[in-house]
């Protein structure tokens, strides 16, 4: 079994059924903050996808996407901690 | 040999954030939810970037992929305390299961001692 198989068959199916259960939360969390946190893990696995594509497809360009969405993760789940703070 | 190393870690950081996405499914409570969000997927995805780092010999790639590991660690703490802070001023529920709350204790405590404070005041007059 060559690396490429492996990562066809076994590490994107985990990541894949991952983010189907973090979006079974994210649709039926019962507050907003239970939804932020859903969204933000979502984001950090989509991290972990676009890094294990990049091992698949030998494009080590694709790291600077993955740096990007970090940022943006970050600054996402800042912006909704203070806006729902301001709310009250 | 390297494709041993990449498969090993690429295959520990992958069911890392699969324990993190059952957790997020499966736990009581939006604390207990938070905590397992923080700490699982950022091991994971730390270990994801480790093979690639050892995939790609490059120097340029194994900086990114540290740039991305240290930034994650620096920031995901951050984010999950902010976060964690709103629910609890929002006054999001804990679990029943709960033991311990140290900020209730916290108040309830300087509320004793601003009691006994105006006792001492109220018998032995001003300070």
């Amino acid at each position: 079994m060559t690396l490429d198989l492996y990562f066809d068959y076994v590490i994107f199916p985990l990541l894949t059924i991952s983010v189907i259960l973090i979006f079974i939360r994210l649709f039926k969390g019962p507050e907003v903050v239970d939804r932020v946190i859903a969204l933000d893990l979502i984001i950090t696995v989509g991290i972990a996808l676009i890094t294990a594509y990049s091992i698949r497809s030998g494009q080590a360009i694709l790291l600077d996407v993955a740096m990007i969405l970090a940022l943006i993760a970050f600054l996402g789940t800042i912006a909704f901690s203070f806006y729902l703070d301001k709310k009250g | 040999m390297k494709d041993i190393f990449i498969a090993f870690f690429s295959t520990i950081g992958s069911l890392a954030i699969l324990f993190a996405s059952i957790g997020i499914l499966r736990m009581p409570d939006f604390y207990l939810r938070l905590s397992v969000t923080v700490k699982a997927a950022t091991l994971g995805v730390g270990f994801l970037l480790a093979s690639a780092a050892i995939a790609f010999p490059d120097v340029s790639v194994t900086t990114k992929a540290i740039a991305i590991a240290f930034f994650l660690v620096l920031t995901a703490p951050v984010a999950a305390h902010m976060i964690g802070r709103t629910a609890y001023h929002t006054g999001i529920r804990t679990w029943k299961g709960t033991i311990m709350d140290e900020l209730k204790e916290k108040k309830t405590s300087d509320d004793s001692k601003k009691a006994a404070i105006k006792r001492d005041e109220k018998t032995n007059g001003p300070v």
